[in-house]
């Protein structure tokens, strides 16, 4: 233990423990900026500077590690004084027009401008020198250089977390940027658009492409329906952007909320996420049987999930030798969206062409997707418009609903079923879990032999985790898995799934199937989620996952009594011909930069 | 204050026998070696001034298979030109003197990084460099050095700056600790000397350690080169004494009409006429790497004083607060200041910002763009106001 | 725009597929065709396996790694306190009106670039210059001039 004294009070910490968490342990808030929970000591910003006794200079208190017999000051005149500066500093480099800033009131520049640097700027402006420049090329997301404070966030996020480094820092002096390759367009680079940077950028500079104004244009358009998914991690991160704690569920008044809102009809993306499970696990199953029984040498195997836009560009972009090997299922936001203008509009009697097709997603890649010209099955755009957990949130308090005391409503129908293996898709290694759950039981048709149906080995957030099923017992028509050890594997973060694909590229992964998410927790932590993330605001939303599906009557796929209607009524059976119409897609290479 | 006066020295270019010189250190102890540096006194020829003894006894210290010793020749510092005539006219010493410092420090392993301006002189060196090896396999010392280049960054000089370049990433300086003498190079235990401090450290193993302090003051030992250019009749290399007051140095070297000197370049500190006779060049009075630069009377100190902030303002890596911006707004400030569309008071703000970059910049460059900026403006207002 | 051809690969296998090679790689091609193209900086990223933007973003850093068309020449001008106390504007000038391009510009002909640069390390003979790798320092109009016009006729 290493013995440290800061504002006088006396504290021990483990070596390598830095003075800023030394501090925080005796509730000394100092102030950062480029440093992140997430990511690798920066250093750069200087915000978190503090004193120490006896050195020439003041000290990074977010990249200096304790040391024994260290005195520190937080708050000398100093200290102040040079924190003042460098917001000030900060703040001259920057457009700040708060008042129509997307991050208006959840910035940390504009916190710290709040607490150091109200009142007459010292400084002269600079942004009337620079030639800063708005990308808003991407679906997903929008870059604004004129709002960065170079924290570098998005650059280590785009390479630690998602081995990517789409963006990378550029030029230098007062030049020096964070730039996409040669400064192109991101939506003609490498960038996935999962939105992890969006997630950890302090401020303005990058933020999610919104489409709430044309949500409400659709809303209030007399001649439209306009029909609203909710995805199975929203309902779980919602409350923290109306002032719950992270990892309380809001599912009922999240629903009602929608429909004061003036959607028609508050739909689930579980229904379809049931149905990508039995249209995976049928997928999979056939995969095998030709690979096992036909000796299809064919075949690709592992087959990976296909649910993860950000992955999927991912795998585009970087690997796409094993596009083959990705489900060719769309994601539950396409399949529903595909269901929406064709079964749904049906069913409801309802002019395709008049639905307008809205997604809650914790996810900016969602937004990308829905604009992939592969995503028209319908004969329309499947769907019209993504919106983030935040912009739900935001259109909640546009509404000035009451959020917390609205009473609990239930989804309608049709498509609004759900079932506990839906909600888990919102967690990594929810998808798989939802799979063995339904799959498992058509080979065998007996339950997955796991308590209680909680496949534990597949939940958790290891990077990577594998696991094995030996298959046995099997029914007649699935004779030939008789014996068969399963073997699968997980991966959420784009850093993880380049280690699963670098093992599959090397003839190392011994896998059948790998679930994979972009998102550093699946979809609980996705880029769409709200802000701030971090390690235990996602384990908060991950555990509140779990008890919504242990909550749920049904809890495998097959059961939901919507999906069996739907196969009853419109699709005949996983993997028909319809559904291959309506709910599979491919995928094309791309370029690596 | 002592003042030993103006004095010619001839040590750095001195010829000498270096396979004699080698071999003798090849028969030292690391021990020893290290010894007769510490007893030296000598301080790192760079401009940071650390010394070297202690340098190269904490990274022998550490316990590591592998060490380099890295051989800074980025010479980036506006007026320093010295490492580049050491380095065309004796560089067989340089390479002796990474030789003795890995010998000291236990690598076998020396890295030059050399400025992409000195690029002319590769080919000359890699013929040096190949003699040079075999000359030590003759005396039967296994030690090998490696040329890297620089591309035109002033702040790859920085040492932690340099290791990121030669390790393909851009110049940006690393939070410190962890210090070279641990994590360096590929995160080795590195000892990361000047050209020459190297050539120094090998003279010193020659001579002894008390030959050396005969010359100097006690802060400052020995005797350095100056690189001095500016308003001078005699521009060029001068190996002399420290200690020597400004005074001195501009008595021998000025053209009669000096008005300032900056001691150092644009991260050293500008003396005024009124300052020359009392202050010292050397580590107790203002520390230089060697750039001697001379103004008379006929130069606008505004200029001077502009054209380091433009290069700062462009040679800064950018990475943190108080240095990109810092600079940025000294750079602007003092050009509203001159055209009368700012206050004079307001060179008071950037004053106290510029005590804020010296304490707050994360590495060296940031936090002596002050020692320029607040000398020239605190001896020259009249020629920085409108 | 030049053809990158095996150039890249050549330098991978003489230098390495790590990420240390990355310098050493970008300065040979600079060295061979003055500048950086965006294919270049594609298949040194392909080669050594790290991302277009952080080879973009590295080599943006560097002034000498240039990632805009530059001449087969390129000149660059000292613009650092000694050598503009000694007439580098002049100097400038000089270039400028025998070449028709100004500071930053490159020939029609793509001879010749003409940039400024930071202290090269000759401030007791300033003004100095660089044309590519050579140094040329005292500099008058005149010898400028001279040199220039040797250049044009190489
Ligand atoms: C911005 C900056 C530029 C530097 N440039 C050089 C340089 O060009 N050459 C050099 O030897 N040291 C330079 N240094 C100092 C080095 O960081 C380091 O202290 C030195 O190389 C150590 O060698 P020495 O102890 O022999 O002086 C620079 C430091 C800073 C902060
Ligand atoms: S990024 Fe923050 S400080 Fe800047 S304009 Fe937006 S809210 Fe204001
Ligand atoms: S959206 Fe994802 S891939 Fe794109 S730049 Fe951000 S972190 Fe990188
Ligand atoms: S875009 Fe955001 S995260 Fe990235 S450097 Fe700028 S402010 Fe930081
Ligand atoms: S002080 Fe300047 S050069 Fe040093 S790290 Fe900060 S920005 Fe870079
Ligand atoms: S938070 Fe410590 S330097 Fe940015
Ligand atoms: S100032 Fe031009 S070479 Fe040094």
């Amino acid at each position: 233990m290493i013995n440290l004294i800061i504002n006088d009070q006396k504290v021990s910490v483990q070596a390598g423990t830095t003075v800023l968490a030394a501090a925080k342990k005796l509730k000394i808030n100092i102030p950062t900026l480029c440093n992140h929970d997430d990511l690798c000591v920066a250093g750069n910003c200087r915000v978190c500077i503090v004193e120490q006794k006896g050195a020439r200079t003041l000290i990074a208190s977010c990249a200096t590690p304790a040391t024994e017999g260290m005195e520190i000051h937080t708050n000398t005149l100093k200290v102040r004084n040079a924190r003042k500066h460098i917001v000030e500093l900060l703040l001259s480099e920057h457009r700040s027009d708060c008042t129509k800033c997307y991050k208006n009131q959840n910035c940390e520049l504009q916190s710290l401008a709040n607490e150091f640097a109200f009142g007459d700027h010292i400084f002269l402006d600079l942004v009337e020198d620079k030639k800063y420049s708005i990308d808003r090329s991407s679906p997903s997301f929008i870059k604004d250089d004129s709002k960065c404070i170079r924290c570098q966030r998005c650059v280590r996020t785009c390479s630690e977390l998602q081995y990517i480094s789409a963006i990378a820092v550029a030029n230098k002096g007062a030049h020096q940027k964070i730039s996409s390759f040669h400064d192109r367009p991101m939506s003609h680079v490498v960038c996935t658009n999962c939105g992890q940077c969006v997630n950890r950028c302090p401020t303005g500079a990058l933020v999610e492409k919104t489409y709430i104004d044309q949500v409400w244009d659709a809303i209030y358009d007399p001649d439209k329906h306009v029909v609203v998914q909710t995805a199975p991690a929203v309902r779980v991160a919602l409350g923290e952007d109306l002032g719950y704690d992270p990892g309380e569920r809001v599912t009922g008044k999240m629903v009602n909320a929608l429909k004061q809102l003036g959607f028609n009809s508050v739909l689930d993306t579980d229904f379809s996420a049931d149905l990508t499970i039995m249209e995976e696990g049928t997928e999979l199953l056939v995969r095998l049987k030709k690979a096992l029984v036909d000796g299809d040498t064919k075949v690709s195997l592992p087959m990976f999930t296909s649910c993860s836009p950000g992955w999927i560009k991912f795998i585009e972009h970087k690997y796409p030798e094993f596009l083959p090997n990705l489900s060719t299922c769309k994601s539950p936001q396409q399949m529903f969206g595909a269901l929406a203008k064709t079964y749904y509009a049906k069913k409801r009697n309802i002019d395709p062409s008049k639905i307008v097709s809205v997604s809650i997603m914790p996810c900016t890649a969602k937004k990308f997707e829905a604009d992939r010209p592969e995503m028209r099955a319908s004969g329309y755009k499947d769907v019209d418009y993504v919106l983030t957990t935040r912009e739900l949130a935001v259109m909640i308090k546009q509404a000035g609903l009451d959020f917390r005391n609205l009473e609990e409503a239930i989804y309608d129908s049709i498509m609004g079923e759900s079932t506990g293996a839906a909600v888990i898709f919102g967690a990594t290694g929810g998808v798989m879990e939802a799979a063995l759950r339904t799959a498992y039981e058509i080979v065998t048709g007996r339950e997955v032999p796991f308590g209680n149906l909680n496949i534990t080995p597949v939940r958790g957030m290891d990077g990577v985790k594998e696991a094995s099923i030996k298959i046995e017992g099997c029914v007649e028509a699935w004779s030939f898995l008789e014996g068969a050890e399963l073997k699968i594997a997980i991966a959420h973060g784009l850093v993880n799934a380049n280690k699963i694909m670098k093992l599959v590229k090397e003839g190392n992964a011994p896998y059948h199937f790998i679930e994979i998410m972009a998102c550093p927790g699946g979809c609980i932590g996705g880029g769409g989620q709200p802000i701030p993330t971090n390690m235990q605001i996602r384990k908060n939303r991950m555990k509140a996952i779990y008890s919504e599906d242990e909550n749920m009557v049904l809890r495998k796929s097959h059961l939901n009594p919507e999906v069996v209607a739907i196969y009853k009524e419109f699709l005949d059976k996983p993997n028909s011909h319809k559904s291959h119409e309506l709910l599979h897609t491919h995928y094309v290479e791309r370029d690596n930069f | 204050m002592e003042n030993t006066g103006l004095n010619k020295v001839d040590l750095i270019f001195e010829k000498i026998d270096n396979k004699e010189v080698l071999a003798k250190a090849f028969k030292m102890t690391k021990e020893e070696i290290i010894k007769e540096v510490l007893d030296s006194g000598l301080k790192g020829r760079g401009g940071a001034g650390f010394p070297t003894g202690m340098k190269w006894k904490f990274t022998s210290e550490e316990k590591s298979p592998e060490k380099y010793i890295v051989c800074n020749a980025d010479e980036g510092e506006p007026g320093t030109f010295k490492d580049r005539e050491i380095l065309d006219r004796v560089s067989n010493k340089v390479h002796g003197g990474m030789a003795i410092a890995g010998k000291a420090i236990g690598a076998k392993k020396g890295v030059v990084y050399l400025r992409g301006e000195y690029r002319y002189m590769l080919p000359k060196l890699m013929i040096e460099l190949t003699s040079f090896h075999k000359m030590i396999k003759e005396i039967g010392y296994d030690f090998n050095i490696e040329y890297r280049m620089g591309s035109g960054a002033y702040i790859c000089g920085e040492e932690s700056a340099l290791f990121e370049s030669i390790e393909g990433k851009r110049g940006e300086p690393r939070n410190k600790p962890p210090y070279p003498t641990v994590s360096g190079l590929f995160e080795k235990p590195t000892s990361i000397n000047n050209v020459e401090t190297l050539v120094t450290a090998m003279m010193i193993v020659k001579h002894g350690a008390k030959n050396f302090i005969q010359y100097g003051t006690k802060d400052s030992r020995g005797s350095k080169v100056f690189s001095v250019s500016g308003d001078t009749p005699t521009p060029g290399i001068f190996e002399l004494e420290l200690g020597m007051t400004v005074l001195q140095f501009v008595d021998e070297f000025g053209d009669g009409d000096t008005k300032a000197v900056q001691v150092g370049g644009a991260s050293g500190f500008c003396v005024p006429r009124k300052k020359f006779a009392e202050t010292i060049i050397g580590f107790e009075g203002v520390p230089t790497g060697g750039s001697m630069k001379l103004f008379n009377s006929s130069r606008s100190m505004y200029n001077v004083l502009h054209n380091y902030l433009d290069f700062f303002t462009e040679e800064s890596c950018g990475q943190c607060t108080p240095c990109r911006v810092g600079c940025q707004q000294l750079l602007k400030g003092v050009e509203k200041v001159k055209k009368g569309e700012a206050k004079s008071t307001y060179l008071n703000e950037l004053m106290k910002l510029a005590d804020s970059m010296k304490i707050a910049a994360k590495c060296g460059l940031g936090q002596s763009v002050g020692n320029a900026f607040k000398s020239i403006v605190g001896n020259f207002k009249e020629e920085i106001i409108y | 725009m030049y053809q990158v051809g095996n150039l890249v690969k050549e330098l991978s296998d003489k230098h390495g597929r790590v990420r240390e090679s990355l310098m050493p790689i970008l300065q040979e091609i600079v060295q061979k065709h003055n500048y950086l193209n965006d294919e270049a900086m594609v298949e040194v990223a392909r080669e050594l396996d790290i991302s277009a933007a952080e080879v973009y973003g590295t080599a943006s850093f560097y002034t000498f790694l240039d990632t805009q068309v530059k001449g087969k020449y390129v000149i660059r001008v000292c613009k650092t306190i000694t050598c503009s106390m000694k007439g580098k504007s002049d100097i400038i000038h000089t270039i400028e009106d025998m070449l028709k391009i100004r500071v930053g510009e490159t020939t029609t002909d793509k001879q010749f670039s003409l940039i400024e640069t930071n202290c090269i390390g000759w401030c007791h003979k300033a003004p100095a210059i660089l044309i590519n790798e050579l140094p040329y320092t005292e500099l008058t109009p005149e010898k400028v001039s001279e040199i220039i016009k040797d250049y044009m006729q190489k």
